[in-house]
């Protein structure tokens, strides 16, 4: 267990250092920023001290030392736009993307697991059928086309919800937060929605077939032959034994979700961090975008490995298969 | 689990094509498939009026409802106009010429590198074999959105580095598959028995090992074709994508969707239909030919 935990960590490093290498050679150390910074008519001399100063004359396995060891320390530079430091910038926009992503999550849950299970347990039936076809779907629409629809069918033509923006929302240590007014809720539900499509998707998919997996199993059977309720044959022995997989794979995707927000962001004028690395990119804002890269990699890495080392944790399987 | 019996590998081809026409989704897709292939290929003779000719557009014209005659009267505007006043099924028509072309060019070069690739790790082995996989692993856990964001950041926009982008999300998918794939097909006799005859190993691999890996290897061909063009539509929309000179659909919706919320919703609603049905026309395609190709899904 203790190697493979060694081992799984050392691979998340690496990602990351691998990460962190392409960001630092694509985008910090291609063109010279000097020439942003210096006026038009700097001398030579004065060009020569800023290359200086900032480290541009060094060669560059030790600028990237400087670039990895600042990175560390919270330091990726300031943004060029909005002249506070980058790494400030997203983490002030992360908690908008997070609130979109759980919410997506949840919706997940709560619109695939029932309707997965329903395709599970009646599979011939037409609904069931209608049910696979919609999560086939699910998967190859894009998301921003739905997304549109969404706006099209819900603001434009039944102007039930709103469009765009968080509304109202209320600040808890310090963060604002959307899901804590009603206003807010009207706000997040469109977005939630729109990310959450591929996700209800892959949670019916892997619930029909941990149902048709389980469902034939000696001990449902024997459940079922001394006469327990099938409510809760199907709460107590099919839904628990499917959970773990379920959700170890929504956690896998939490950090996809949290990347895929970009274009749930921008559709819908959400302003996380999403919405912020596209206006940073055409506005060539370099160092937000190496940030924005930077946490979202990191994050996406760290849930990652902490998914799959509760997965260990929580199914005796695995951790057996693991250590043997 | 991946002992396949020999015969079904090498059924007869024209059989195949039987078996694949018999589903009726396969009918509509390819239906569709051709009608779009057909629509964007002569888009030049079919479409009534050249979009990107700035001379040919009238900007009066602009926002028309779909079915309305131009001012000069000679061109009825079937689905609308857009926010310049181009006819919206003339725009629609190239813009699925660039869509298409991205998504099959894309999955064409990412299939020939891939497959390439994947011959080589499988035939390496050690050292080659474990970094090519790595690389594999690497490209399919992180979200395909991220390396896109990174990649255009750095390339910026245009035709060439979305395609770039898409050969660099889709090579892995082939690499991994023509990788396990070849390593079965080494434990053949056919195999043993072309080694015996001592022919040389680039006309093993391509000449015996390659056919018989290609089943898997064209159901992974469609499926990316899909996604390709869905990716490039998205990474257009946002702005990333196709250059305002030759759009695509993904950016005559993201132009149209300005006008959405002022309820002219055909501008961006006519593109997407057609973006619709060539992901669906392809993925219908592409899971026909999975149950036909795939031996594992015959039962």
């Amino acid at each position: 267990m203790l190697g493979w935990l060694l081992q799984r960590v050392a691979q998340a490093l690496l990602v990351i250092f691998a990460m962190s290498l392409v960001v630092f050679l694509g985008l910090h150390a291609v063109g010279n920023p000097a020439d942003l910074l210096l006026a038009p008519d700097a001398t030579q001399i004065e060009r020569a001290e800023l290359i200086a100063r900032l480290g541009l004359d060094r060669p560059l396995w030790e600028q990237y030392l400087n670039f990895a060891s600042s990175a560390l320390q919270g330091d990726l530079g300031r943004s060029f736009v909005y002249n506070v430091p980058a790494v400030t910038l997203i983490l002030q926009r992360l908690p908008a993307t997070l609130e979109l992503a759980f919410a997506a999550t949840i919706f997940a849950i709560i619109l695939g697991v029932p309707l997965g299970l329903y395709a599970g347990l009646y599979p011939e039936r037409a609904f069931s059928k209608l049910i696979q076809t919609g999560s086939i779907l699910g998967f190859s629409l894009p998301t921003f086309w739905v997304g549109l629809l969404l706006i099209m069918t819900f603001s434009v033509s039944l102007g039930w919800l709103p469009a765009s923006g968080r509304g109202e929302t209320v600040r808890v240590f310090g963060v604002e937060w959307s899901f804590l007014t009603l206003n807010g809720w009207r706000h997040l539900l469109l977005p939630a929605i729109n990310l959450s499509l591929f996700k209800v998707s892959l949670v019916i998919r892997l619930t029909r077939a941990g149902v048709r997996e389980v469902l034939p199993l000696d001990y449902v059977r024997f459940a079922r032959a001394k006469g327990l309720r099938r409510g809760r044959i199907v709460v107590m022995h099919i839904l628990r034994n499917i959970m773990i997989p379920l959700v170890t794979v929504l956690g896998l995707e939490l950090g996809s979700t949290i990347a895929f927000a970009v274009v749930t962001e921008s559709i819908f004028a959400w302003p996380g961090s999403g919405k912020l690395i596209l206006d940073s990119i055409n506005a060539l804002d370099r160092p937000v975008v190496t940030a924005y890269l930077l946490v979202v990699v990191t994050l996406f890495v760290i849930i990652n490995l902490v998914v799959d080392i509760l997965y260990r944790f929580l199914d005796p399987r695995v951790r057996e298969e693991a250590s043997a | 689990m991946t002992t396949v019996p020999a015969a079904s590998a090498r059924r007869p081809a024209n059989s195949a094509l039987r078996r694949f026409l018999r589903a009726p989704s396969a009918l509509i897709g390819l239906g569709l498939l051709a009608l779009l292939v057909i629509g964007a290929v002569f888009a030049p003779q079919i479409a009534p009026q050249n979009p990107f000719d700035l001379a040919a557009i009238d900007v009066l014209d602009a926002r028309m409802m779909p079915g309305s005659v131009s001012s000069g009267g000679d061109i009825t505007y079937l689905l609308g106009t857009d926010g310049q006043g181009r006819d919206l099924f003339s725009a629609i028509l190239y813009g699925l010429r660039t869509s298409l072309t991205v998504g099959v060019g894309s999955a064409l070069l990412a299939g020939l590198i891939g497959i390439l690739l994947g011959l080589i790790a499988a035939w390496s082995g050690g050292f080659i074999d474990a970094l090519i996989m790595r690389l594999v692993d690497l490209i399919m856990s992180l979200p395909s959105i991220l390396i896109a964001l990174l990649m255009l950041a750095l390339l910026g926009r245009g035709i060439g580095n979305v395609v770039l982008t898409l050969v660099l999300l889709e090579w892995a998918y082939y690499a991994r598959t023509a990788r396990a794939q070849a390593l079965v097909e080494r434990k053949r006799d056919y195999f043993e028995a072309a080694r015996g005859l001592g022919l040389p190993t680039s006309r093993i691999l391509l000449r015996h090992v390659l056919p018989n890996c290609l089943p898997p290897l064209l159901v992974i061909a469609a499926l990316q074709v899909a996604r390709a063009i869905t990716l490039e539509a998205t990474l257009s929309f946002l702005g990333l994508g196709a250059p305002v000179t030759q759009p695509s659909l993904g950016l005559l919706i993201a132009n149209g969707f300005q006008f959405m919320l002022s309820g002219e919703y055909w501008i961006s609603f006519f593109p997407g239909l057609t973006l619709l049905a060539a992901i669906v026309a392809i993925n219908l395609v592409g899971d026909r030919l999975r149950e036909v190709l795939d031996p594992r899904a015959l039962k």
